[in-house]
């Protein structure tokens, strides 16, 4: 048993929750450093607890330690107690199993799965004493490489990566470290590596492309510099997902972290299109794990980690086809294992609310409708298919099913909202609290009332959706928003049922920038770290003034990259990425919304988007007539 | 049928959290596929009970938890199963069933035994083994107990029953009931304040050797360790 830390017994005495940085977890692995040929530190930058909730992570440690000549370990931000110490005393950053430098790894593996993790990234390279541009590494650094939804424009980060893999993870590592260990017997050299892995599919090397830009500040150029280095990059993609990796021994932590429980992926991708959503052009086509197979792994995983708690993972999982059976068996397993069941993403219906009676307690839980927008004319803009009839059905049958909690999910700032759309999140709040008035009596009413919960989040314009083009709202018109709703609910009938929940606007509007932001702002990204943020992605910790200033000191400014609408002919700093959604397919629909017409999903009658080139998945199944 | 179960804990495990290691063993037991008892209800839990808590950064060669089975092999089985569902760190050395009556875990604790050294470079100038029989000779041993509700002033002596100093390590028994649980470093607190030292931050290196209880059948008091209560199937 290892029993160094890198921690001395003085530091993990004194911070908090010391169990974040020990390792010795439950189904973590250990091997021996020198039978392997590569080491890889893969790090979720955000708290423990954050980052061991990540289901992604667990299929790559799970993966790259399947490989013999590969030991994958984990790394994560540390707290901010524990970094302080980590500065004052000059302790580089290690991985948790091994609690080796992450200096000394051959590769650094960081996902990006949100824009205000950011400066989180620039303090783990900081930590490990690795310097924080790629340009300034040396022979002997890791190679920093990037994943994750953020990497869909990797942009703002180009000057901290040495490689972003664009897309998903299972596909292409094992060339990549094989191409890895052959230039180190070859001894090419970082550079020469480099420009080999820009050759491997899905590998984007910022440091081969050159951008130009207008005067306006517009993108003039963007093209790679030397022969031979794509023009274009397109996304990875793992066709076959049931017969790919899956981690059979997840890690068990021994604190509790968001995620304590199995989670099975149940499919990748949605079939719904709608006009927010980034992750539902991402990761198109629609591909669903075989139900016989994910049965026999909720056993497996079940057994070697003894959670008690298991969760299906999708997009949207009322769409997976073999869900009734699925769910039947779960059921019935987990009945006889003293195991609960967490239904996410479960489309409101009769089928829904049954299955959710018999797995939770109704006098306890809440039934969660996501209608986005306030009026149909706006659901229409946005593609949400979900109608108020659908809501007001499903929350009359879930009231008599004795139901009387009920969250709502709104967006402020969408694309062509009026005062009137706005107006009908509190109609529509008002209308669900009139059906349970209606449908349940009196007599039958517990502690008398209902309780709605209305929540809005702002409208964040991300690339490769059909909103990449659109105006971001102003600080100052999200609150605008948020004080019309708040108004607009306190003056319906039913408003002592309801109670309404906003945002703060800043970091939306800061998370507006990073997304579908260009080179240029990799120096705001440094300087705001330099001048001492990080965890920003935590409101407590977010300095609003800072970045603002800093983006002015750089002579750049928030609403080139938030408040104007985009010509679609402008070249997009993410342009050079395929995702498999074409363009041409993204201006349709963003012609669409603006007609106020919707478009059918990927089962319902194929939009052409373009990801069938893929040559699988939901484009090749029969439609549903 | 109870279980009464006994672990060490040790290495950097000294670092999980008392509740971390109730959680640990929900999920070892079930890793280990043994046949616990739940609890009726929306939300079962496991019929489970530890004795005393273990303050983070202490080892101990003598925790106790029981739980309740449905149905089980032998001991021995019980006990390898759940070795192999543990972690370098925790291992469980003894399972004994429980008679009917007896009390659970947590009420049974009477007293406790631990070994405390110093660590390098932290140890106090006086010689210990020569202020020790005079501290021991005091009537009273009046020390200031922070609690929520502030401070209050409580008397270690009776609850020291037995503490020699050897091979540069104390070994010590106290009391460590509920009413009157006494912490090591309290007492090296003490003892170093009388001599006219504090205790430097950190400087103690802490073992719990073992959990007693109280025989009651005995007129006298009697200390056994929790595991004598119960028998080997």
């Amino acid at each position: 048993m290892n029993d160094h830390l890198a921690l001395s017994d003085d530091i993990l005495m004194k911070i908090e929750k010391p169990e974040r940085y020990i390792g010795h977890e439950v189904n973590s692995v250990v091997k021996d450093k020198d039978q392997v040929k590569v080491r890889f530190a893969m790090c979720f930058p955000d708290v423990y607890e954050i980052g061991m909730s990540h289901l992604g992570i667990q299929i790559l440690y799970d993966m790259f330690n399947t490989m013999e000549d590969v030991w994958c370990e984990r790394v994560y931000s540390p707290w901010l107690d524990l970094d302080a110490i980590m500065r004052r005393e000059r302790i580089p950053l290690f991985a948790l199993e091994s609690q080796d430098p992450v200096k000394a790894f051959d590769f650094l593996g960081i996902t990006i799965q949100y824009e205000m993790c950011y400066t989180n990234i620039l303090q783990v390279l900081d930590l490990a004493q690795i310097p924080l541009t790629a340009e300034e590494r040396g022979e002997d650094c890791p190679i920093v490489i990037g994943g994750g939804p953020c990497t869909y424009n990797p942009e703002p980060l180009a000057d901290f990566f040495d490689i972003f893999y664009i897309g998903e993870g299972e596909t292409q590592y094992r060339n990549l470290i094989d191409l890895y260990e052959r230039c180190r017997e070859e001894r090419t050299g970082r550079e020469e590596f480099l420009r080999r892995a820009a050759k491997l599919p899905g590998m984007y090397v910022p440091r081969f492309y050159e951008v130009n830009y207008n005067r306006d500040g517009t993108i003039q150029s963007f093209a790679p510099v030397e022969e031979g280095i794509p023009a274009v990059i397109r996304k990875e993609i793992e066709m076959n997902v049931t017969d790919t990796y899956y981690p059979m021994k997840p890690i068990v932590p021994f604190i509790k972290i968001t995620q304590d429980r199995v989670v099975l992926e149940i499919q990748r991708g949605c079939i719904r299109g709608c006009r927010f959503c980034q992750a539902g052009q991402l990761y198109r086509p629609v591909r669903e794990r075989d139900a016989e197979r994910l049965k026999q792994y909720a056993l497996e995983m079940l057994r070697n980690t003894g959670h008690e708690e298991i969760s299906l993972s999708s997009l949207s999982s009322s769409d997976y086809s073999r869900l009734p059976e699925l769910i039947d068996f779960l059921i019935e397993e987990c009945r006889r294992q003293h195991v609960n069941i967490s239904l996410p993403s479960l489309r409101i219906d009769a089928f829904s609310l049954d299955v959710m009676s018999k797995v939770q307690d109704v006098k306890k839980s809440s039934l969660t409708f996501a209608p986005e927008a306030g009026s149909q004319r706006l659901r229409n803009v946005i593609n949400k298919g979900l109608t108020e009839e659908a809501i007001l059905k499903g929350s009359a049958l879930a009231f008599e099913g004795g139901w009387t909690r009920v969250k709502l999910y709104f967006m402020l700032g969408l694309p062509t909202e009026t005062p009137e759309d706005i107006r009908g999140i509190a109609e529509l709040s008002n209308k669900i609290a009139s059906v349970f008035f209606e449908t349940v009596p009196k007599e039958k009413r517990v502690n008398g009332r209902v309780q709605i919960v209305a929540s809005t989040s702002f409208f964040v314009p991300k690339p490769f959706t059909p909103f990449q083009w659109a105006a971001q709202c102003t600080k100052e018109e999200f609150l605008d928003k948020a004080y019309q709703t708040r108004t607009a609910i306190s003056e319906q009938l039913n408003q002592k049922s309801i109670k309404y929940n906003w945002h703060e606007a800043d970091a939306s509007v800061m998370e507006g920038v990073l997304a579908r932001g260009d080179r240029r702002l990799s120096e705001v990204i440094r300087r705001v770290y330099e001048k001492g943020s990080f965890y920003d992605a935590w409101s407590e910790y977010y300095d609003n003034g800072r970045w603002l200033e800093t983006i002015e000191e750089c002579g750049l400014s928030v609403n080139f990259y938030t408040h104007r609408e985009r010509p679609v002919d402008e070249i997009l700093p993410w342009d050079f990425i395929d995702c498999g959604v074409t363009k041409e397919f993204l201006v349709r629909e963003w012609e669409k919304a603006r007609r106020e017409e919707t478009s059918e999903n990927c089962k319902l009658k194929c939009q052409g988007c373009g990801a069938a080139r893929f040559g699988g998945g939901i484009c090749f199944e029969p439609r549903v007539n | 049928m109870k279980l009464r179960i006994k672990f060490r804990k040790f290495g950097s495990l000294r670092f999980i959290g008392h509740l971390d290691v109730m959680r640990f063993f929900q999920k070892a037991i079930r890793r280990a596929g043994i046949d616990v008892k739940y609890t009726t209800g929306f939300s079962p839990h496991q019929v489970m009970s530890f004795a005393a808590p273990l303050g983070v950064g202490l080892t101990s060669n003598g925790e106790y938890m029981d739980i309740e089975v449905n149905s089980m092999g032998s001991c021995q089985d019980v006990m390898e199963r759940l070795n192999q569902a543990c972690v370098p760190g925790i291992e469980v050395i003894s399972v004994k069933v429980l008679p009917e009556k007896a009390g659970n875990a947590m009420a049974s604790v009477a007293a406790a035994s631990y070994t405390v050294r110093f660590r390098k470079g932290r140890e106090p100038a006086a010689d210990m083994a020569a202020v020790l029989p005079g501290f021991l000779a005091k009537e009273h041993i009046m020390v200031t107990k922070e609690t929520k509700k502030g401070s209050r002033e409580v008397d270690l002596r009776p609850g020291i029953y037995q503490l020699e100093w050897r091979d540069n390590a104390f070994t010590m028994l106290v009391d460590a009931s509920s009413g009157g649980n006494i912490k090591p470093v309290q007492i090296i607190e003490a003892l170093l304040a009388g001599c006219g030292e504090g205790l430097q931050e950190n400087a103690l290196l802490i073992t719990r050797e073992e959990v007693y209880s109280h025989m009651e059948t005995e007129e006298l008091p009697h200390l056994v360790p929790l595991d004598e209560i119960g028998f080997v199937q």
